[in-house]
């Protein structure tokens, strides 16, 4: 019987080694075939000298990066932006990535890691300033950020540039099905997510700071409020809306708008056109009455210690065709004005990825609210997560663990009045 | 009897180091402010997420008792099976758990979506669609479906035990086949009973990414509060660490409870 079951095993393993070794094979055939149309990514360098100063040295540095937030040679013709990193400069590159900017806060604030160079976005960079947790880049190590555009520079989280050097930007808009959602895009304003026409199939971000921005908008509010009673109207909107909502997501939004499993969603323009990209159903408009516009920028960690190594590598992030290819790649907006003349004509006049100046004054940049402010929300916000329809009594809890503890007792003294009467 | 002892050093050791210290630095973080004085005001926060923990709570013993009712059978099947059959299907049983957690539950997604597989079948003849994912029953299902070997597994090796001879002189002695399963099997699996219990309940509670990709994050668990404090938005592992230990010693109550069905010698904890 063993000796069976060890064949049978055996036997299964090669079959899973054989379509694995087979399906191998089919990818590089297929590589090879299409190679002919595919625009091959070149990289030029200017000053090849400035990136040869660590050669032979044997640093590493750690990269934290947000997911799926860099050119790294997956599709054919493209630049693998860390190998070409690490040939140029032999500077090892250790990259990681997270998925939110409060998961890369709370493990720089655990401690225990090192991180040279992190990529967070406006409001935490704010964050991470004011407690000391990002350090002043020597700009005149990184000469490509001649190129960042007057746009981007001195915004409000960062007003002197002396901590962070932008890498990308985007707006937050609303991603929705135009086979069943017949609306012009102008006639389509935030207030569609509430719409009980569409219940069950909104979904909504299951962050507190994007989500509040949304109600804060509707409200006439600014999205950096800090008033407790206007944050708690903007919960009390959100909690009017969770009856029409479907489910709270982040990243799920591209399975569940993908595959058509909702109708209407918020998100970041960048993402929403790789969905669409997927789903050729799907429309994405920025909503006229305004809207959040971020940006996500390059610092350096205090803790860093090779910095002049993470400046390197932010300067290399910023060369025109790095920052191309990453560009080409993530789909949201870039600062750097030379990808930006590099991208193709259909692109920079895409109203999703690069609005009007009319559009874009309407728009305003997250700020680091106060610890007390974000604490409101925060409570708001788990609040109005956990509430229940009907809601459960709140003697419920108190009162299971005070008879819990009753038969603990009870219990207790059970055994011991037993183990008495065994001694006797 | 003291050379056996020192085979449990390592362990011992593992404990000390990985077990005993991290609890204790969850109880310091519990009782301290951000600023490093001593408080009480972390734990008394605690009582506003009472809904949740009750939620959690029910959520759990709802699939437990669903595993407990499906595991069962199947583990006294199986264990009268005659010897070769009973490795094979031990093997089907253990199949799912080869595949990554992560993607089962994923994998639960999709079949349950709004434009999932089971709608689309349904749809087919005529019905629904129904709201399937999102839901505390989504919720449940994903906990029974991911915690089911636990159940069978002890339960299995317990009444494996269970000599047939013992079955065999109950029905001599006269009783029928409901009075075997009542007053000879059941008594004789209950360690099995309670320790399959312990092993659905306690990670069934503490769950957290059930409840997120299956309850679409409006069925907020103890798990999902937890790790909100610590990797999620609200950075406070003060408040997470005073979580996790009210959740502990409602762990405890619960478990000391569930022992006194158990035998006295083959007491848990």
């Amino acid at each position: 019987m063993t000796v069976t079951k060890k064949n049978l095993l055996s036997w299964l393993l090669c079959m899973v080694m054989l379509v694995t070794g087979l399906t191998g094979c089919s990818d590089s055939d297929e590589a090879e075939e299409g190679e002919e149309d595919i625009e091959v990514q070149t990289l030029t360098i200017e000053d090849e000298d400035y990136y040869t100063r660590f050669k032979g040295d044997d640093i590493e540095i750690n990269v934290y990066n947000w997911g799926e937030y860099i050119c790294i040679g997956e599709e054919e013709g493209t630049l693998d932006i860390l190998t070409e990193f690490e040939e140029l400069t032999g500077i090892k590159v250790n990259y990681t990535t997270f998925a939110t900017n409060e998961e890369l806060y709370a493990k720089l604030k655990g401690g225990g890691v090192s991180y040279d160079v992190i990529i967070p976005s406006d409001y935490m960079i704010s964050k991470m300033i004011k407690e000391g947790m990002v350090q002043k880049i020597n700009m005149d190590n990184i000469p490509n950020y001649k190129y960042i555009m007057e746009d981007f520079r001195n915004l409000e989280y960062d007003p002197r540039n002396e901590y962070s050097v932008p890498y990308t930007w985007g707006t937050v808009g609303i991603i929705y099905d135009t086979t069943v959602i017949d609306l012009a895009p102008e006639e389509i304003d935030w207030d569609i997510l509430w719409n009980e026409d569409y219940a069950d199939q909104i979904l909504m971000f299951d962050n507190p700071r994007d989500a509040f921005a949304i109600a804060e908008i509707m409200l006439g509010y600014s999205i950096n409020t800090e008033d407790e009673k206007e944050l708690e109207e903007a919960a009390e909107l959100l909690k009017e809306q969770k009856k029409v909502v479907q489910a709270y997501v982040m990243d799920e939004i591209f399975d569940k708008m993908g595959a058509s499993d909702a109708l209407i969603a918020p998100y970041y323009a960048g993402d929403a056109l790789m969905i669409m990209e997927e789903n050729e159903d799907l429309g994405f408009v920025v909503p006229k009455s305004g809207t959040n516009l971020f940006v996500d920028a390059m610092c350096i960690p205090s803790s860093s210690k090779q910095k002049e190594a993470a400046e390197m590598f932010i300067n290399f992030m910023c060369e025109p065709d790095i920052a191309h290819a990453n560009i080409d790649y993530i789909c949201y907006s870039t600062p750097h004005s030379a990808a930006y003349e590099m991208l193709d004509e259909e692109v920079r006049n895409d109203p999703v990825s690069y609005p009007s100046d009319e559009v874009k004054a309407n728009m305003t940049v997250f700020v680091n609210l106060s610890d007390e402010a974000s604490k409101t929300m925060q409570d708001l916000w788990t609040q109005m997560k956990s509430a229940e329809d009907e809601t459960t009594s709140r003697w419920v809890m108190p009162v299971f663990l005070v008879a819990c503890l009753l038969a603990v007792v009870i219990i207790l003294i059970r055994r011991h009045i037993k183990n008495k009467k065994d001694i006797f | 009897m003291k050379q056996l002892k020192i085979f449990s050093v390592p362990y011992l050791v593992w404990m000390l180091v990985f077990i005993l210290v991290p609890l204790i630095m969850v109880a310091y973080f519990a009782f301290r402010t951000a600023d490093g004085e001593w408080t009480i005001q972390n734990i008394s926060e605690v009582g506003q997420y009472a809904n949740i923990f009750v939620r959690s709570i029910w959520l759990a013993l709802i699939a437990t008792v669903i595993c407990l009712v499906v595991a069962y059978p199947l583990a006294y099947a199986l264990s009268r099976m005659e010897k070769h059959k009973q490795s094979t299907m031990l093997l089907i049983v253990m199949l799912p758990m080869w595949m990554n957690f992560l993607l089962r539950t994923y994998a639960w997604m999709t079949l349950l979506g709004n434009n999932g597989i089971i709608n689309n079948l349904l749809g087919m003849i005529g019905l629904g669609p129904y709201k399937l994912i999102n839901t505390s029953g989504a919720v449940v299902l994903g906990m029974v479906y991911n915690y089911l070997p636990f159940m069978i597994l002890p339960l299995y090796s317990v009444m494996e035990k269970i000599d047939k001879s013992v079955i065999e002189a109950a029905s001599d002695l006269g009783c029928n086949s409901k009075k075997v399963i009542t007053r000879v099997v059941v008594p004789l699996s209950l360690p099995g009973i309670t320790s399959g219990i312990t092993m659905v309940f306690v990670p069934a509670i503490s769950t957290f990414i059930i409840s997120r990709m299956l309850g679409g994050g409006s069925n907020l668990l103890i798990g999902d509060l937890i790790e909100m404090q610590f990797l999620g938005n609200s950075y406070n592992p003060h408040l997470g660490a005073a979580i996790s230990l009210v959740l502990m010693v409602i762990i405890l109550l619960i478990m000391t409870i569930m022992n006194q069905f158990s035998p006295d010698d083959q007491v848990l904890i």
